[in-house]
């Protein structure tokens, strides 16, 4: 197992390698530069222009200014923001808290409520309830994202229940530890629901079908033939079997949630990671978006990762040994 | 013999039984029947919407929708609807008052904003509209005073061909890439895959930003449209062709094939006649389900104002006006395209899925 | 060997429901066992033989599967009309399955102890000690060092090893009849020999039934003492192995025995059955 890892760690190398070659490429084919706003400022001096492109190395061909930010990378020196002044770094750190706690919330969210669901819709196959989730997972997946973030804010503003915008109160770092939490949660509830619901809506679809399919194994035969009930066979032996198959997506997810905030976190004025990536590419902020894109695809390909071996750890079919 | 309804079975082809079993799901031919409609109506848009998209008229920003009235002008009772004329009495709150005794009843075929039929045919006939000074306005106006309606209308031909132009672009070469890596694994395979890999592992939504800074930030519409298809094309490909692949390497190892090959079959041709055509059922499948991506996508970039720019109209576009809390909160028909992509996108998921239950019926009990 | 009649099917008619059209896969049978008897049941695919099997407690889901009618009288109790917990109660003690698939057939995700252990603590409630009990049953079926082999995984065993836990499992609680359906068909020819030896043994030392479901005539010589030959969902011969066997009545049955391969004798081509003589 420890060399399956460690092997898979190495095959990030080269993955990473392309990832930002082929956005660092993308990015410095971009028409102007972060230097054009201010050019328009006339109380900026021309020379102080040329100053601050050679300080940003804005004045070296693309390719050699990729070979000094992966050089200045391997050693986790993602360069300095040229909005902010300060380290890329800090500030995604900074901003990549809110946004795990948010797509965390989500996905917690999601699955306690999606694998009984699902359950539920398997057994009672055909019935009522099972049609009605099928067209609610059905719509749930059809609305955009962003769009339901538009009608969450709309909902927020209408009824004054949940603060508007934003993770934290104006008053929160005067809060007691309890207090911040609430306030918090208070923040988190509509960003939870808004993210959480597509999710639900198709793990319980696959949650079911997994279901229905292990239902027909010969394997729940043999349990029915020992005498076993039915409530021993559902919950033991066929969702032991229906899980496994999403505990994949657990990592997966995780990770497509950290970048699926995107779009929510600009409508919902979350201070997160996905808002800042934004920011920075309008005012094209070189190294802040980079390090945003090599944050983001870290989190997936170790997300895939940690989903390889869950499997691994519930199923004892597969082993990662040779 | 007791079975004798057996004896009587007649021939049927698989593609008849795909339709038999499609037929009989009821939400998926409502659904196929409401997209077939959309797409008729709109290449002729512009004469469905009563004004053009881009005709602004400042006096009536935010104007809500005007009720249709089925009275005339004394107050009796009319079967032919009719609109009353409004003025704006309260700038601050956007305000409108009726004007009493205004009734613009609503006429067929007026003559109103000019357009091209088809981008071809200069004309300036509507299907609908009201005399001058009245306006109707179904699901109000926006911030410029524009007709949400008719923007909705127009607005549409963006998103129901970008997921069509989208699919027509990614499926062959999916095929082709995906058909080759995996009936030549090698380093022609490996090549593919890690190129792959690379593009699926950066998340989506940075990659669709990376790939739109390689383009100029003001193009014009046409341009958007076309950098948005190459964009998701460039994305798309990545997984569909891994899909392929794999279904491509699993049929190569099945005797039919090698039964080909033994026959002196050439390579190409064992693709294209042998191997490609068991991947059908689940290109089509695929194609349906992938197209809400493209309608979704489009809509989040020129919702975050980096695809197609005002004037010109689309739904994300229109949407992103709704971004501020007060627009948000007092006029909610700047919501309605959000609906529209809902149901455009309802519907082809829905579609999807009745494909797919026709197509492959060993899934079907699984549903 | 006594002469109580264990097993008393009558009249059995099994169908299946798909969108209101019937297809009727058992069609009124009748068949007894007796007491430690082994009787074979013999047909092609599609003959109704798996369906009776499954059928003696209400195995097959319902729907698509209807009992059309008669009873299925284990002990004089008519397993049909018994209630869920009382029909449990037979499942897996007094009536126990071995399937044609070891391999599909045992959990993949639990390991053969805790599956077996299942059984145990099911029917056997009075037993504390369940490791020495499924040592002692793997013992039983043959699996050597048993001990070692508690912790594993049905994937990590042998299509006939895997086979052996099935009867272990089946065998936990001394059933009265063993139902064994196509239990050497996934098996190599060589297995296939051991598990019949197995069942043979096992037999003679329990004293149980064993209900033996094969399409294969050749394999039953030897532990069967009864045969019934099943074809379209009927019986449509009954007796004694070794007369079936010998003087096979319905031309259904001589096809089939005509279709053994004989060691020796000079065949170009396998012979099939043709259906057409036979309807």
């Amino acid at each position: 197992m420890k060399t399956y890892i460690l092997r898979r760690l190495l095959q990030m190398v080269p993955l990473l390698l392309g990832i930002t070659f082929l956005s660092f490429l993308l990015m410095s084919l971009a028409p102007g530069d972060y230097l054009d706003t201010l050019r328009l400022n006339p109380q900026i001096s021309a020379e102080r222009i040329e100053e601050m492109k050679r300080q940003f190395g804005l004045d070296q061909p693309w390719y050699w200014r990729y070979f000094l930010w992966l050089k200045n990378a391997v050693c986790l020196n993602f360069g300095y923001s040229f909005q902010y002044k300060i380290p890329v770094w800090d500030l995604i750190s900074a901003r990549l808290f809110n946004t795990f706690i948010v797509a965390l919330a989500a996905m917690v969210f999601a699955w306690t409520i999606a694998i009984p669901l699902g359950v539920i819709a398997a057994i009672k196959r055909g019935s009522f309830f099972d049609r009605l989730s099928g067209f609610f997972a059905f719509a749930a997946i059809s609305i955009p994202e962003f769009f339901l973030a538009l009608l969450a804010l709309w909902f927020a503003l209408v009824s004054g229940w949940f603060p508007v915008g934003g993770l934290y109160s104006v008053d929160y770092d005067f809060l007691s530890p309890l207090g911040k939490v609430a306030d918090l949660a208070h923040h988190l509830v509509l960003p939870t629901l808004v993210l959480g619901i597509g999710g639900i809506a198709s793990l319980m679809r696959l949650m079911r079908g997994n279901f229905l399919e292990v239902m027909r194994a010969e394997y729940v035969t043999t349990a029915r033939a020992k005498g076993l009930d039915e409530r021993r066979i559902y919950f033991k032996h066929v969702l032991r079997n229906a899980i496994n198959p999403l505990v994949t997506l657990f990592g997966y997810s995780l990770a497509g949630l950290l970048s699926g905030a995107f779009l929510v976190e600009n409508v919902m004025g979350l201070p997160g990671l996905g808002r800042l990536t934004v920011e920075a590419f309008f005012a094209k902020d070189v190294y802040l978006v980079m390090a945003s894109v090599v944050m983001a695809s870290v989190l997936l390909i170790l997300g895939n990762l940690f989903a390889d071996l869950m499997l691994a750890f519930v199923d004892p079919r597969i082993r990662y040994e040779k | 013999m007791k079975n004798e309804s057996s004896v009587q079975t007649r021939e049927v082809s698989p593609g008849r039984l795909a339709w038999g079993r499609f037929v009989s799901n009821r939400v998926a031919v409502v659904c196929l029947g409401f997209l077939v409609f959309l797409y008729v109506c709109a290449p002729l848009a512009p004469f469905i919407a009563p004004y053009g998209a881009t005709v602004n008229n400042l006096e009536q920003s935010f104007h809500p929708p005007t009720p249709l009235h089925f009275a005339d002008a004394r107050g009796g009772f009319s079967l032919w609807p009719s609109v009353k004329g409004t003025t704006l009495t309260d700038r601050a709150n956007t305000k409108y008052e009726t004007v009493p005794g205004t009734v613009y009843p609503l006429k067929l075929f007026p003559r109103g904003d000019p357009y091209r039929l088809l981008g071809l045919i200069p004309c300036n006939r509507h299907l609908f509209g009201v005399e001058a000074p009245g306006r109707i306005f179904l699901l109000g106006s926006d911030q410029f005073g524009r007709d949400v309606f008719s923007r909705l209308v127009i607005g549409s031909q963006v998103s129901l061909t970008i997921g069509l132009v989208g699919i027509l672009i990614v499926f062959p070469m999916a095929l082709l890439v995906g058909g080759i890596a995996g009936y030549h694994s090698g380093w022609v395979d490996t090549g593919i895959m890690r190129v792959s890999e690379i593009i699926m592992s950066i998340p989506g939504l940075y990659l669709i930003l990376s790939l739109r800074s390689s383009f100029p930030t003001s193009l014009s519409s046409t341009q958007v449209f076309l950098m948005i298809t190459v964009i998701f094309s460039f994305i798309g490909w990545a997984g569909l062709c891994r899909v392929i692949r794999g279904m491509v390497l699993a049929e190569r190892e099945k005797p039919y094939v090698l039964a080909a090959r033994g026959l002196g079959q050439g390579h190409f041709r064992t693709i294209l006649r042998h191997i490609l055509p068991s991947t059908f059922g689940y290109c089509i499948v695929a194609a349906t389900m992938s197209i809400p991506g493209y309608i979704l996508g489009e809509a989040a970039l020129s919702f975050l104002g980096l695809g197609i720019q005002d004037p010109d109209t689309s739904w994300g576009l229109m949407l992103a006006q709704a971004q501020s809390h007060r627009v948000l909160v007092s006029f909610w028909w700047i919501l309605s395209p959000g609906f529209a992509i809902f149901a455009v996108v309802l519907a082809f998921n829905f579609l999807g899925d009745g494909l797919r239950d026709a197509l492959d019926p060993k899934m079907k009990d699984n549903r | 060997m006594s002469e109580e009649t264990i097993l008393d099917v009558r009249n059995l008619r099994v169908s299946f429901w798909d969108r209101g059209v019937e297809v009727r896969a058992v069609d009124d049978i009748s068949f007894t066992m007796k007491r430690g008897e082994t009787l074979a049941v013999v047909g092609e695919s599609g003959s109704g033989k798996s369906v009776t099997a499954m059928a003696l407690t209400r195995l097959l889901p319902e729907p698509p599967a209807r009992y059309q009618g008669g009873q299925i009288l284990f002990r004089g109790r008519d397993t049909l009309s018994m209630a869920p917990a009382e029909l449990r109660a037979i499942r897996g003690a007094r009536i126990s399955y071995i399937f044609q698939e070891p391999a599909s057939s045992l959990n993949p995700v639990f390991k053969i102890r805790s599956q077996i252990a299942e059984v145990l603590r099911l029917h056997r409630p009075e037993i504390r000690d369940h490791r020495t009990e499924i040592i002692r049953l793997l013992d039983l079926v043959g699996i050597k060092d048993p001990a070692l082999r508690l912790d594993d995984y049905p994937h990590q065993l042998s299509g006939g090893m895997q086979q052996r836990v099935m009867i272990a499992m089946a065998l936990a609680c001394q059933p009265d009849i063993l139902v064994a359906d196509e239990p050497t068909t996934a098996l190599d020819v060589t297995i296939q020999a051991q598990i019949l030896a197995l069942l043979r043994d096992l037999k003679s030392r329990m004293g149980m039934g064993i209900l033996l479901i094969t399409h294969n005539f050749s394999i039953i010589s030897g532990i069967a003492e009864k045969v019934a030959v099943m074809y379209r969902g009927k019986i449509v011969e009954f007796g004694p192995a070794a007369e079936v066997i010998r003087h096979p009545q319905h031309p259904y049955t001589k096809a089939l025995i005509a279709c053994i391969p004989k060691m020796g004798a000079r065949q170009r081509r396998l012979q099939t059955i043709d259906h057409e003589a036979i309807a």
